[in-house]
C-alpha cells in the first residue's frame, strides 16, 4: 500500500506528461493518497503497508517501505494532508498545467518516499527527487524579478547541505554494514569513536535543509519567490525531511556524539528563534514574514530535539517534536496558500498597501486569522499543544536542588519567541485586515468554495489536533 | 452537569459560526446559553469533585482537561455566569443596531467557554489554555469595531501585553512543576527542601500572568485602551471577571501550596506592593479622565491593586471578596456608562453631559448606588465590607500599605463623585444629554439587578447562601481605627468633589501627567517598542544580511559561478537541462561515494 502512495503521484505525474487532462489527474491521484493515508492512521499496524524490492545485491540495496513507528504515520500524513490542499491552491499561468500539476506530484512522491523508505539509500534519494521540481517551479514559475538567480542560490545551498548530509550517512552505512534503517537502529548506537564526526555531519547537513541557523539565508526568499503550492509543500512537509532524519537516525545512532554538541545546537536554535524572530519583525512583505517565521518555528523543534539529546530517556520530547511538526506544516501552508489568494485578489503582499480587508472578505479574514492564531501558538490549535509539550519537555528533567541546566535556560529564552511571533503576526493582521478599507481591497471578492476547501482540510486538521491533541498522541504510542 | 457548564458555550460559538450566522438567531442562542449556564452554576453550589479526561497523554506523563468543584470555583462560577447573563441580555438591547451582532454575540460565548474553563481548571496546563483563550476572546470583542483604527490598535496591544505577562507565566508553572512534581492543583506540595529563593522565583513568574491579565503595572496600559471594545464587554470581561482571573489564580496557586508558605516569602511582598502601587498610580490617573469609561477602567485598574495587595498580604480571601462584591457594582456602573453612552448617541465625554439623574432616573439611581458602592459607604453598601477586610489586612501587616489604600480610598471617593457631579447634576452641556431619554427594560433590568447585588452581596446570607470566601469576623484588631480612616478618607473625599466640581461647566484643575498617565504609554510606544524592538530588528536584519547573507552565502555563490560557466559550455542554458545535470550528477555522487 505505501508503495502506491509513492508510485501513485510519480504514474500520475508521467500521465500528465504524456497528456492527460492535468488538473483532475492531480486532484484524483493527492484525493486517493488522502484517503490511503488516513487508512495508515487507522490501522498502522497492519502487514498491509510493507513492501520490498530487491534493486541491488551487493551492496544489499532494496526499494522497501513500511510504517516503521508512529512518526512515520504522522510524517506521512501530514504529507498527503498538504498534497491535496497544494493540488487545489495558486493560479497556474496559462499553458504550463503540465509542468505546475506534474512537479506538485513528483515533490509530493518524494517526500512520502522518503518518510515511508527504510532503505538509506531512497530516503535520501526520495528527498532529492523532490528538490529539482521544486527548483524548477521557483525558476520557471516563480514570483519577482530575481526568481532566477533564487532559484539557483537554493540549489547550491541544498545541494551542498545534501552532500555534507551523504559524507554523514554514507559513513553511518559503513560502519554499521547495511543499508536497512530498522536493521541500523536495532544495532543500536555506532562506535563512539566515530559518533562525533557524524552526529556534526548529521546536523549541518539535515540542520541545513531544516533551515538551521545560521544556515538559514535560502529559506524566506525560496519561499517568497516559489509558487503557493510549492511554498506550502517545501515550508509544510519537505523541510520536515531533516527532522525526520535527526530524530530516526541521529538519535538513536550517535546519542553520544549529539551530546558533545549540545551546547552549539542550543545556541543556533536560539539563534532561529531569536534572531531570525527579529527579523521576521522587521518584514515588510507578507510572503518574506511568513517564510522567516517558518524558519523561526523550528527552533522550537529543535529545542525538543536538543531536550531529548540531553536526556535520551526523556519520554516527552520525541512526540513533542513530532506534534509540533506536524501541526507547523499544516499551518504554514494554510498560510502560504492564504497569502497567494490576497495577492491575487488585492494585486501586492506588500503591507503598506493593504488594509482592512476583512470588511470586503470577511471569510478570508477569518480563515487566516485562524491560521495566524494557530502560528502564535494560541490553544486550541495544534501548533499550541506541540509548543507547550516542547516547553514540558525541556523542564522535564530539572531539578531544583541543582538550579536550571543549559536546556532550560535556553527553553526560558525560547519562550520569549512566543511573544516576538505575537507581534509580527498581529501586526500583520491589523495592517491587512483590519483598519479602515482602501480603494484596493474596498471590492474584492471573498473568499470562492474552490478556495475553501483546501482551507478548510486544512483548519480542520488544526482543530481536531489543538482541541484534542490525544488523536495524533495515540498514532505515536 | 458540570461538562455541559464548560462545554455549552463552545458549542454555541460552533452552532453560531457555522449554521446562525446569518439568520439572526445567534444572540438568542447566546443568551439562552448564558441563562443555562448560570442555572447549573447556581445547582452546583457547594457540590465538591474532581471530573477529568486525559487530554495529551505522552507514556506515563498526560495533562488532564480537568474541573475542580470547590468553594473557590464554584463561588466564582455565581460572578461568571451571573454577570454573565445580565450583559448577555443587556446586550441584546445595547447592540441591536449592529450590523455583527453574531459575530459579537459569538465573540461573547467564545469568552464565556474560556473564562469557565479558567474558574474549572484543575491543572495548570488547563488554566493557561482557557488563559490565552479569554485573551483572544478578548482581542476579538475590544475589536469588534475592527474597521477603527483606534479598536483594531487597542485590541493588538492588550494581546501583547497579556503575552508579555504570560511569557513568564510558561516559566513559571515549568519551574513549579520542576518543584511541586504536578501540574495539579490538588496535587501540589511543596518539599521543605526547597529554598525560598526559588519559590520566590517560580511565584514571581507565575505572578507575571497575572501582572499581564489583571493590568497591573507595569502591564496596565492595554485596560484603558480596551475601552474600545463596546461597553458592554467592558462591564462583563475589563471589569467582573476575567481581569480578575489573575486574582482568582493567585488565589487558587496559594490554596493549593498552602498558604503558610507564602507568609514572609519574599515574592509575596513584591506581589503586595505591585498591587498598592498600582491602586494609587490609577487612582491618581483616574481624577483626571474626561471619558466615563476610561475613568471608570482606571478605578478597574485601582480596585484591582487592591485585591492584589491582599493576596500578597497573604488574605487572599479578602481579595477573593472584594474581588466578589466589585464584580457586581463595577459591572453595574459600566452598564451604566453603557446606558448613558446609548442615550446620548456615542457620547463618551463627561463634560458633555451634565443634569442626566433627571433625564434618565433609572440610570442615575442605578449608577448611584454603583458609585456608594464603590467608596464604600459604610455598613449599606457591599464596598465596604469587602475593602474593609483588605483595609484590616494591610493595618495588621504592613502599614505603609495601609496608609496608600487609605489614601486611595480617599481619591477613589473624590473622582467618583467627580463623574457622578458632572455626568448627573447641574445642567445639560450638550444637545445629546438635553435629548437623553432612560433605557428600555432589557437594559433597566440587568441595571436594577446589578444594583441589588451591589448593595447586598456584602451582606452575611449572600456570602454565606453564595459560597463566597471571607475572611472570619473576629481576626482582626484596629477595627475603630480602620473605620474612622475609612469614613474620614470618605467625607473629604465627598467633600473635595463636591466643592470643587459643582455647577462647573469645564476641569477647574489641570494635572498634565495624570491625564496623561505618567506618559507611560508614550515611554512604551517610542522606546521599548520604536527603539528597543523595531531599531533592534532592523539591525539584526542588516546583519543577517550583510553576514550571513551577503558574505557567506554569495561567497559560495561566487565559488559556484565559476563552477557553473564550466557546466555552461556544457548545457544549452535552459532551466530544464540544468535541473537534469543536476539529478545526474547527484546520482554520480552517490554512485561514487557509495560503490
Amino acid at each position: 500500500m505505501l508503495a502506491i502512495l509513492v508510485f501513485l503521484p510519480i504514474l500520475a505525474c508521467l500521465a500528465i506528461l504524456f497528456g492527460a487532462p492535468a488538473r483532475l489527474t492531480a486532484i484524483a491521484a493527492a484525493t486517493i493518497n488522502l484517503v490511503i493515508g488516513l487508512l495508515a492512521c487507522c490501522m498502522p499496524k497492519s502487514e498491509v503497508w510493507n513492501f520490498s524490492l530487491t534493486t541491488l545485491e551487493k551492496p544489499a540495496i532494496h526499494l522497501s517501505f513500511s510504517l516503521m513507528d508512529g512518526m512515520s504515520v504522522v510524517m506521512i500524513l501530514l504529507s498527503v494532508l498538504v498534497t491535496m490542499a497544494a493540488v487545489l491552491s495558486g493560479k497556474v499561468p496559462a499553458g504550463r498545467e503540465k509542468i505546475w500539476y506534474a512537479s506538485i506530484l513528483l515533490i509530493a512522491a518524494g517526500a512520502i518516499g522518503a518518510f515511508a523508505s527504510t532503505d538509506l539509500f531512497y530516503f535520501y534519494a526520495f528527498h532529492e527527487l523532490a528538490l529539482v521540481p521544486s527548483f524548477l517551479m521557483i525558476g520557471l514559475l516563480g514570483r519577482g524579478d530575481d526568481r532566477r538567480e533564487i532559484a539557483w542560490k537554493i540549489t547550491i545551498y541544498l545541494g551542498l547541505g545534501s552532500l555534507v548530509l551523504l559524507v554523514g550517512l554514507v559513513w553511518l552505512a559503513n560502519l554499521t554494514g547495511t543499508f536497512s534503517i530498522p536493521e541500523m537502529i536495532a544495532a543500536g548506537p555506532v562506535d563512539p569513536s566515530a559518533q562525533k564526526g557524524i552526529a556534526l555531519l548529521l546536523l549541518i547537513g539535515f540542520g541545513t535543509l531544516v533551515s538551521l541557523f545560521p544556515f538559514h539565508s535560502w529559506a524566506a526568499p525560496a519561499y517568497a519567490s516559489a509558487p503557493a503550492p510549492v511554498s506550502m509543500l517545501h515550508a509544510g512537509v519537505l523541510k520536515k525531511f531533516g527532522l525526520y532524519g535527526l530524530l530516526r537516525l541521529a538519535i538513536p545512532l550517535a546519542p553520544i556524539g549529539l551530546q558533545a554538541w549540545l551546547t552549539p545546537l542550543l545556541i543556533l536554535l536560539l539563534g532561529n528563534i531569536l534572531w531570525v524572530g527579529l527579523i521576521t519583525i522587521n518584514q515588510k512583505r507578507l510572503d518574506s514574514m511568513l517564510g522567516n517565521s517558518s524558519v523561526m518555528h523550528m527552533g522550537y523543534i529543535f529545542l525538543a530535539i536538543a531536550a531529548l539529546i540531553s536526556a535520551p530517556e526523556n519520554p516527552l520530547a520525541k512526540s513533542a517534536a513530532i506534534l509540533l511538526m506536524f501541526a507547523h506544516g499544516i499551518s504554514i501552508a494554510l498560510l502560504f496558500g492564504l497569502t497567494d489568494r490576497i495577492e491575487r485578489l488585492t494585486g501586492s503582499i506588500d503591507m503598506d498597501d493593504l488594509g482592512g480587508l476583512a470588511k470586503a472578505a470577511p471569510s478570508l479574514a477569518l480563515i487566516f486569522g485562524i491560521a495566524a492564531m494557530a502560528s502564535i501558538g494560541l490553544p486550541g490549535l495544534a501548533n499550541f499543544s506541540g509548543e507547550v509539550l516542547v516547553f514540558l519537555s525541556a523542564f522535564k528533567n530539572y531539578d531544583p536542588m541543582t538550579g536550571l541546566g543549559p536546556v532550560q535556560i535556553t527553553c526560558i529564552l525560547a519562550i520569549w519567541g512566543v511573544v516576538i511571533s505575537a507581534v509580527y503576526m498581529l501586526r500583520a493582521y491589523r495592517r491587512i485586515f483590519q483598519g479602515p478599507s482602501l480603494k484596493s481591497t474596498e471590492s474584492v471578492p471573498d473568499l470562492s468554495l474552490t478556495d475553501r476547501i483546501p482551507a478548510l482540510l486544512l483548519i480542520i486538521a488544526l482543530f481536531a489536533v489543538g482541541l484534542y491533541p490525544n488523536l495524533l498522541l495515540n498514532l505515536l504510542k | 452537569m458540570p461538562w455541559v457548564l464548560l462545554f455549552l458555550p463552545l458549542i454555541v460559538v460552533a452552532v453560531n459560526q457555522l449554521i446562525l450566522k446569518k439568520s439572526g438567531l445567534a444572540p438568542c442562542l447566546s443568551t439562552a446559553s448564558s441563562i443555562a449556564t448560570f442555572i447549573i452554576a447556581l445547582l452546583l453550589l457547594k457540590t465538591t469533585g474532581l471530573h477529568s479526561f486525559p487530554w495529551a497523554t505522552i507514556g506515563d506523563f498526560h495533562i488532564d482537561i480537568g474541573i475542580q468543584l470547590d468553594q473557590l470555583s464554584t463561588g466564582m462560577m455565581i460572578v461568571v455566569t451571573g454577570i454573565g447573563m445580565l450583559v448577555h441580555i443587556f446586550s441584546l438591547a445595547y447592540m441591536k443596531d449592529d450590523d455583527a451582532k453574531a459575530r459579537y454575540f459569538t465573540g461573547l460565548s467564545l469568552f464565556m467557554f474560556s473564562m469557565t474553563g479558567i474558574v474549572l481548571a484543575s491543572n495548570f496546563i488547563m488554566t493557561f489554555i482557557f488563559w490565552e483563550l479569554v485573551g483572544v476572546s478578548s482581542y476579538l470583542l475590544i475589536g469588534h469595531w475592527y474597521q477603527k483604527d483606534s479598536a483594531a490598535d487597542a485590541a493588538k496591544k492588550a494581546f501583547l501585553c497579556n503575552r508579555v505577562g504570560d511569557f513568564g507565566f510558561m516559566i513559571g508553572i515549568l519551574l513549579l512543576w520542576g518543584i511541586t512534581g504536578t501540574l495539579t492543583f490538588d496535587q501540589m506540595v511543596v518539599p521543605e527542601t526547597i529554598s525560598s529563593g526559588v519559590l520566590s522565583a517560580a511565584i514571581l513568574c507565575i505572578f507575571c500572568g497575572a501582572v499581564g491579565k489583571s493590568a497591573q503595572l507595569p502591564l496596565h496600559v492595554w485596560l484603558p485602551d480596551a475601552m474600545e471594545g463596546p461597553t458592554p464587554v467592558s462591564a462583563l470581561i475589563h471589569a467582573a471577571t476575567m481581569v480578575a482571573a489573575g486574582v482568582y489564580m493567585m488565589f487558587r496557586v496559594q490554596l493549593s501550596l498552602g498558604t503558610d508558605i507564602f507568609q514572609g516569602l519574599a515574592a509575596s511582598t513584591v506581589i503586595a506592593w505591585v498591587g498598592g502601587i498600582t491602586s494609587l498610580a490609577a487612582a491618581l490617573m483616574a481624577t483626571q479622565q474626561d471619558d466615563i469609561k476610561k475613568i471608570l477602567a482606571y478605578s478597574t485598574l485601582s480596585q484591582l491593586g487592591y485585591m492584589i495587595m491582599a493576596v500578597g498580604l497573604v488574605a487572599g480571601e479578602a481579595g477573593m471578596f472584594h474581588l466578589f462584591t466589585h464584580a457586581w457594582f463595577k459591572a453595574l456602573l459600566f452598564l451604566g456608562s453603557g446606558a448613558i453612552i446609548y442615550a446620548c448617541h456615542h457620547e463618551q465625554n463627561i463634560w458633555k453631559m451634565g443634569g442626566l439623574l433627571r433625564k434618565m432616573p433609572t440610570t442615575g439611581i442605578t449608577f448611584g448606588i454603583g458609585t456608594a458602592a464603590l467608596i464604600a459607604v459604610p455598613r449599606v453598601t457591599s464596598g465596604f465590607w469587602s475593602k474593609e477586610e483588605i483595609l484590616a489586612a494591610a493595618w495588621s501587616s504592613n502599614k505603609p500599605l495601609f496608609g496608600i489604600a487609605i489614601f486611595v480610598a480617599f481619591l477613589t471617593t473624590f473622582y467618583m463623585t467627580r463623574a457622578y457631579v458632572v455626568t448627573f447634576l447641574g445642567k445639560p452641556r450638550s444637545k445629546d444629554a438635553e435629548h437623553a431619554k432612560d433605557v428600555g427594560p432589557l437594559m433597566s433590568f440587568p441595571l436594577m439587578a446589578l444594583a441589588v447585588m451591589a448593595i447586598f452581596s456584602g451582606y452575611g446570607f449572600m456570602s454565606q447562601n453564595l459560597n463566597v470566601y471571607r475572611p472570619s469576623v473576629e481576626e482582626t484588631g484596629g477595627h475603630t481605627i480602620i473605620l474612622a480612616a475609612s469614613v474620614i478618607s470618605l467625607l473629604l473625599g465627598l467633600a473635595a468633589g463636591f466643592i470643587v466640581y459643582q455647577g462647573k461647566q469645564k476641569e477647574p484643575i489641570s494635572i498634565p501627567l495624570f491625564k496623561n498617565r505618567f506618559y507611560l504609554d508614550e515611554i512604551y510606544s517610542k522606546y521599548i517598542v520604536g527603539y528597543l524592538q523595531d531599531a533592534l530588528a532592523a539591525i539584526i536584519h542588516f546583519f543577517d544580511e550583510l553576514f550571513i547573507n551577503r558574505l557567506v552565502v554569495d561567497g559560495l555563490g561566487r565559488a559556484s559561478v565559476s563552477l557553473g560557466d564550466w557546466f555552461r559550455r556544457l548545457q544549452s542554458g535552459s532551466l530544464q537541462r540544468y535541473a537534469v545535470a543536476f539529478v545526474i550528477g547527484i546520482l554520480l555522487i552517490i554512485y561514487i561515494t557509495v560503490f
